[in-house]
């Protein structure tokens, strides 16, 4: 069930990104679509990618890479296969995310931007879910959790790691 | 007779294990053969209730919450279905709830009590009159009534919406733009993602009618990506709006023209800043523009835009359907109308609470919030987000005012309250402000840019005690560039909230409260 929001992660090829490209090229101020779409259908932006908006869109690949390096959401590597973005914004902290955060990182073996040997994980920091009320929050793909705490977080990963291996 | 039970559908009730609380009552309710029906409501905004599980009995809607997924089952033994009000987590009739009752909801009347996508359940609680009523008159009495209604802006620099509207009107016809700021990056802040997720239908109906005042065909909605139930129930909305009419070509048979568009922001704080958010509309880095020109002249693509907050959007419906007098009659000095506060971080009660402009921080945080979660007292508030000072307990009792605020260095803002427990360490936060300026900073302007970084190197040094004090002097140096040198607020408010920390927190800047916390200095 949690694997709904599992983000995803389809082989691309040439003509598939162009493809995409092609679907939102039209679209006024279309390169963060473009690059959204990208990211949603094949889990990343691909190096592949940046000659092809290019070309299309008639702007250069320094800028191109640019608006993706500026941007904390796009990432020019594969992922894991769950993504997990730890809140570390003060409301957060108020409530102890800074443990959270800790425990996470050594329960996980990873720093921020980092993905676990066996590819289960990726760990990413952010700047507010707007579950202020209730957090520690995480987001687990695009499932959100409230009032984490490291034995909720552990439970958590133990069914993300399960689900999967059902999957199989 | 069909049994009506609600289980909220909003990103805070989800976090929280909704979605399994709306499935157990379901086969609960299949397997005693009952006639039930589950409602994917809104959240009332009573957080700390959440899943706040309702049901329809003669006498109105009861509650019960919070509801653990594994209480289901001993809920429904005690009665669920049929209103009984035994188990512990009965809360009775929903409308009789202290937290709620004490509220002046303007803008939120309908949040929780509807499905957020049905077209008829906002039609029944008077959505739509407002644009209605816009679509009877001329532009220019759109603009008026919101300026008789006093609405400032709920994004932050709470500028005045009808003077802003005036401004792009009075531009010379052709292809002018609405962008609704929903890029909600401050930390403490839920109340646009509860409009957007709750009762979208009004941001529909708050943009149109910004349409039809100032020209406009053509509305965007900025929304930050780190917010995916709010994105998913928008696109829906604006399919099933334009089916019915409200929305796209000839609204209502009117003749005018209005497109909705949702675009995703991709994680960057900065682009809540409306010039660095139209630069990323654009398809660029979301650099801050220098100003002017104002956006109401050159904005998107060159055009005359209104760039709204999203509350500031979804007051307008109420302001055409009641009158702006009506809004104008709420508030205290300049500050009209009510203020969607939200109560976050260290609090027993935290949720969402509309009040007209006036009332105090002490009674928000204490009569509604019931104090910290930890039970620990109070040490300090932020308010107003990221870029707000920490407001010490002497600062707690000013009326909730813009130009109070201001004058005693504190932000309104966009109406988040971050409480603190006398366990949170002061320097900690000081640095975080600095740290968080180095990660969002667009990179435009070197006092914010540089600024940042040299202020957690400084705050640092102070805290494992190198030359502290020359290293005091040199962050008060340091943040009086960075407010006086910055192109925008982010470089020139970040030192808000380090500043309040060595004013009225000196003791947790220095070296032996860093030993004796056991914190680690770096
Ligand atoms: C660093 C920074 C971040 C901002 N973030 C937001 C935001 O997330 N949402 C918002 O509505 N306004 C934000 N603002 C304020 C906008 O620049 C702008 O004033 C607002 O969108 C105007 O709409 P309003 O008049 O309805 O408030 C931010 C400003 C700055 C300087
Ligand atoms: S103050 Fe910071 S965010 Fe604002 S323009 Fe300068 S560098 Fe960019
Ligand atoms: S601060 Fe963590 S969800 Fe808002």
């Amino acid at each position: 069930m949690s694997n709904a929001s599992a983000p995803a992660t389809g082989a691309w090829t040439p003509a598939l990104i162009q493809e995409v490209i092609d679907a939102h090229k039209a679209l006024p101020g279309a390169m963060l679509p473009i690059l959204h779409a990208i990211q949603d259908r094949f889990g990343y932006i691909p190096d592949a990618a940046i000659p092809l908006i290019s070309e299309t869109l008639s702007c250069t690949r320094a800028d191109i890479h640019g608006i993706i390096t500026f941007y904390h959401h796009f990432r020019t590597q594969p992922v894991g296969r769950n993504v997990i973005h730890v809140c570390r914004a003060e409301a957060c902290q108020a409530v102890g995310s800074r443990q959270l955060e800790a425990h996470i990182k050594k329960t996980l073996n990873v720093d921020y931007h980092q993905t676990t040997l066996d590819h289960e994980f990726t760990l990413e920091p952010v700047y507010c879910l707007g579950n202020c009320a209730c957090g520690p929050s995480i987001r687990v793909n695009d499932d959100i959790h409230g009032r984490v705490t490291p034995t909720r977080f552990e439970e958590l990963a133990d069914e993300l790691t399960t689900a999967v291996v059902e999957v199989k | 007779m069909t049994t009506t039970v609600y289980v909220p559908c909003d990103t805070t009730a989800h976090s929280l294990g909704a979605d399994k609380v709306a499935s157990l009552l379901e086969r609960a309710a299949r397997e005693r053969s009952l006639d039930v029906t589950i409602k994917r409501n809104g959240s009332r905004g009573l957080f700390w209730l959440e899943p706040l599980v309702e049901v329809d009995t003669p006498e109105g809607r009861v509650a019960y919450g919070p509801v653990d997924p594994s209480e289901v089952a001993s809920l429904v033994e005690a009665g669920l279905f049929d209103g009984a009000q035994t188990h512990e987590r009965a809360l009775g009739l929903t409308e009789e709830i202290e937290y709620l009752k004490k509220q002046q909801r303007l803008t939120f009347s309908r949040i929780g009590i509807t499905d957020p996508l049905s077209i008829e359940d906002y039609e029944t609680y008077r959505g739509f009159n407002g644009l209605k009523s816009a679509i009877a008159r001329d532009s220019q009495s759109i603009v008026d009534e919101v300026k008789t209604s006093g609405l400032r802006g709920r994004g932050g620099a709470a500028f005045p919406t009808g003077i802003k509207w005036q401004t792009v009107h009075d531009e010379a016809p052709g292809q002018k733009y609405i962008v609704c700021n929903a890029d909600e990056g401050d930390s403490g802040t839920f109340a646009d993602r509860l409009v957007m997720e709750c009762d979208p239908y009004l941001l529909i109906e708050g943009m149109t009618i910004a349409g039809l005042a100032v020209g406009a065909d053509q509305g965007y909605i900025y929304l930050r990506s780190e917010y995916p139930i709010a994105h998913r129930i928008l696109n829906e909305a604006i399919v099933r709006a334009t089916d019915a009419g409200y929305l796209g070509m000839n609204i209502l048979d009117s003749g005018r023209n209005f497109h909705l568009e949702v675009r995703l922001g991709a994680g960057a704080y900065i682009c809540g800043e409306e010039t660095s958010l139209l630069e990323s509309l654009e398809g660029r880095r979301g650099l801050v523009r220098a100003k002017p020109p104002l956006p109401a002249i050159e904005g998107l693509f060159g055009r005359p835009t209104v760039v709204n907050n999203v509350l500031s959007l979804a007051a307008i419906p109420y302001i055409l359907d009641h009158g702006g007098q009506a809004y104008a009659d709420y508030g205290m000095g300049r500050s009209r109308g009510t203020i969607a506060m939200q109560l976050a971080g260290n609090v027993k009660r935290g949720g969402l609470v509309e009040l007209a402009f006036g009332t105090t921080l002490s009674d928000l945080m204490n009569d509604f919030g019931g104090g910290t979660l930890s039970g620990r007292p109070l040490k300090a508030v932020q308010v107003g987000g990221p870029l707000g000072a920490y407001l010490p307990e002497s600062q707690w009792n000013n009326p909730i005012d813009y130009e109070g605020f201001a004058a005693f260095g504190g932000v309104v803002g966009h109406g988040g309250v971050v409480m603190f427990d006398d366990s949170v360490d002061m320097g900690d936060q000081a640095r975080f402000a600095m740290e968080f300026c180095t990660v969002e900073s667009c990179g435009k302007c070197t006092p914010c840019r540089i600024g940042a970084v040299r202020g957690v190197e400084v705050i640092d040094r102070i805290r494992a005690g190198e030359n502290a004090e020359k290293n005091l002097t040199l962050l008060g140096e340091l943040c009086e560039t960075m407010v006086d040198g910055s192109l925008c607020a982010m470089g020139g408010m970040t030192p808000f909230p380090v500043q309040s920390v060595m004013t009225h927190f000196p003791e947790d800047l220095t070296p032996q409260y860093a030993k004796e916390a056991g914190g680690t200095p770096c």
